[in-house]
């Protein structure tokens, strides 16, 4: 007995209680050492890439200041640098991708999750999952080849002919433009959004649907009513990380957006954003005025897609967990 | 039946049609892509496209083999840079760390994950290109490979915590040290899982165009070496797409074809090599 009440307290820190040397000894110590610089690693090149961003667009920052963002001339040639016609075109582009592709993955989750059988769900997020992997620029080509030209030739013509009357549906029809460069990115970002939020609809307690169904609601009212509010905060999630997706997009937008720094109220014009100037226009850039506004067009959309990020993954997570819980409301 | 109910029955059959509906068109956008490139690429893919350079402006034939081979080295250069960054940073988030620095090396890794990959092409510049002063396959090479770190991190991460804890305590108990039970239990466990992880990184960045615009920039030629700038698949697409030239038309569709090819098959056999492991869970 008495040896046992002894023992308790030099119990917990059995591994501490070995000196620094015979781990090191061991290599444990080495081992853990050389593995914390690789970690350490990401973190300093992380830290270094904000630094980096920052330091690199220190001129324009001084020089313009908040006006950088509110005026719209973009000439090199007399150093004028104003960003609003790239934030409004990444912005403008990134909406109408959503209003797309929400609907549309949001629709195509419900039937992943709720409706399809194991074996028919899982293989049709086989194939969500590869349309995830195909690259940007393989979109862009697309786009460039096969989007364009239904557009010019239907889509906004149909558009214009129904909806014309509408400020967002004027003007000549060239192919590229907002609207354009929004389809492509709705096509791009919608498996993301189906991944994420039928994850999160199938972390949703069975019991919510059951009890539902049992108070006599339909399939549809038992999904719609009590599912889907109960997976919200992951679904909305799951649409900040698409939008973040979009905001940072760059190679499919570049090829499709018409590359003209202008604002207009019609989705049928031709734009920029934020991304694509950075690609068109990084390596010619002459003066350093030029080449650090590009840079601080650069911090921005890290800003934004860092913030987005952060939300999303709070609220997959704060869902999850709801999901993964006792299943009470 | 009341006509409410019969009202309420129609909604709900529409509705899960409707999203039946929607499921269908995602999907069959895959294979629409798919469709679509292996017929015009395979219409414009031939042997030339692998075994020449780029054929002169104006002039119609050539192929792509630089733009081939940079990739190689780039993927090369990329997977040695971001491979054993985050391999071994997962081992040590996974096996040694403290709360508060693993919350501090995932918040960046998680950070890095979600730059965009333009802003990486940014960083790379400033960091590779101008000490050296020239575009380079290093520097494209760098560019790749910090996107490599956060997924394959990440993922290692993931799946050196599913292996039992059993297994440890076992190696533990048999007087094995820390380190060499990592390295003689832990990992040969999660191997599949971390194979996997390493080639859905590698797919990944293998289409990646935007953070090679200005680091690896491109190549008309041959780059001999690893600092003159160089040609790369996805780059090619990109310039030969907008263009005006319909030769280039098509050996962007061909080049198109090569690389998705490429990525999808990655994709699939890591997928395949996953699913025949042990249990363990998917990321």
């Amino acid at each position: 007995m008495a040896t046992t009440t002894t023992t308790v307290p030099s119990a917990g820190p059995v591994a501490g209680s070995r000196s620094f040397l015979s781990r090191l000894r061991e290599g444990d110590e080495i081992a853990r050492i050389i593995t914390f610089l690789f970690a350490a690693s990401v973190v300093l090149v992380t830290l270094l890439l904000v630094f980096e961003l920052w330091q690199g667009s220190v001129l324009p920052r001084h020089k313009f200041g908040f006006n950088f963002f509110r005026t719209s001339v973009w000439d090199p040639i007399f150093d004028q640098f104003g960003a609003l016609p790239f934030i409004y075109g990444t912005l403008v582009t990134a909406v109408v991708s959503l209003l797309i592709a929400v609907p549309l993955g949001i629709g195509a989750a419900i039937f992943l999750a709720e409706l399809a059988p194991a074996r028919i769900s899982d293989t049709l997020q086989f194939f969500i999952d590869l349309l995830a992997a195909v690259p940007s620029v393989i979109y862009g080509l697309l786009g460039v080849f096969i989007v364009v030209p239904l557009m010019r030739e239907y889509i906004q013509a149909g558009l214009k002919h129904s909806l014309g009357f509408l400020p967002f549906f004027q003007g000549p029809a060239y192919g590229v433009g907002f609207l354009t460069a929004g389809i492509v990115l709705a096509i791009m970002v919608i498996p993301y959004i189906i991944s994420v939020s039928r994850e999160v609809l199938l972390s949703v307690p069975r019991d919510q649907r059951e009890a539902a169904l049992s108070l006599g609601s339909t399939r549809w009212e038992a999904t719609w009513k009590v599912v889907v509010p109960f997976a919200r905060g992951g679904i909305m999630g799951s649409i900040f990380l698409a939008l973040a997706r979009a905001l940072g997009e760059t190679m499919a937008v570049t090829m499709v957006i018409g590359n003209t720094p202008a604002i207009s109220a019609s989705l049928f014009s031709p734009g920029y954003s934020i991304a694509a100037v950075i690609a068109n226009e990084f390596t010619e850039a002459t003066g350093d005025l030029y080449l650090q506004s590009l840079i601080e067009l650069g911090l921005v959309l890290f800003i934004l897609t860092f913030i987005l990020n952060g939300l999303a993954r709070l609220l997959i997570v704060a869902t999850s967990q709801r999901g993964g819980g006792t299943g009470h409301l | 039946m009341t006509p409410r109910l019969r009202w309420r029955k129609f909604v709900s059959g529409f509705m899960l049609a409707m999203t039946g509906v929607c499921a269908l068109v995602a999907v069959s956008v895959l294979f629409f892509i798919l469709g679509y490139l292996v017929y015009h690429g395979g219409t414009s893919i031939s042997w030339n496209f692998f075994t020449k350079l780029p054929a002169p402006v104006g002039e119609s034939g050539g192929g792509m083999a630089n733009a081939i081979l940079g990739s190689a080295k780039l993927l090369l250069i990329a997977s040695l840079f971001g491979v054993p960054i985050g391999f071994f940073g997962a081992i040590y988030l996974a096996e040694f760390s403290g709360g508060t620095t693993a919350f501090v090396v995932r918040y960046a890794a998680d950070l890095l994950n979600g730059v965009p990959s333009i802003v990486i092409g940014i960083f790379a510049y400033g960091l590779v290109v101008l000490p050296f002063k020239h575009f380079s396959t290093l520097a494209g090479g760098f560019a790749l490979g910090l996107m490599m770190i956060p997924i394959t991190l990440r993922s290692t991460e993931e799946f050196l915590r599913a292996v039992p804890r059993a297994l440890r305590e076992a190696a533990m108990a048999l007087g094995a040290s820390k380190w060499k039970t990592i390295v003689t239990v832990i990992v040969p466990a999660a191997y599949r899982g971390i194979l996997t992880a390493v080639l859905l990184a590698f797919a990944r960045v293998a289409g990646e165009t935007a953070p090679l615009l200005f680091t690896a920039f491109g190549n008309r030629f041959w780059s001999p070496g690893w600092q003159q700038p160089t040609a790369s698949l996805p780059v090619m697409i990109f310039t030969y797409a907008v263009a005006p030239y319909d030769d280039w038309h098509r050996q962007a569709w061909a080049a198109g074809l090569v690389l998705l090819g490429l990525i999808l098959v990655i994709n699939i056999v890591a997928r395949a090599i996953l699913s025949r492991g042990i249990a363990v869970p998917r990321s």
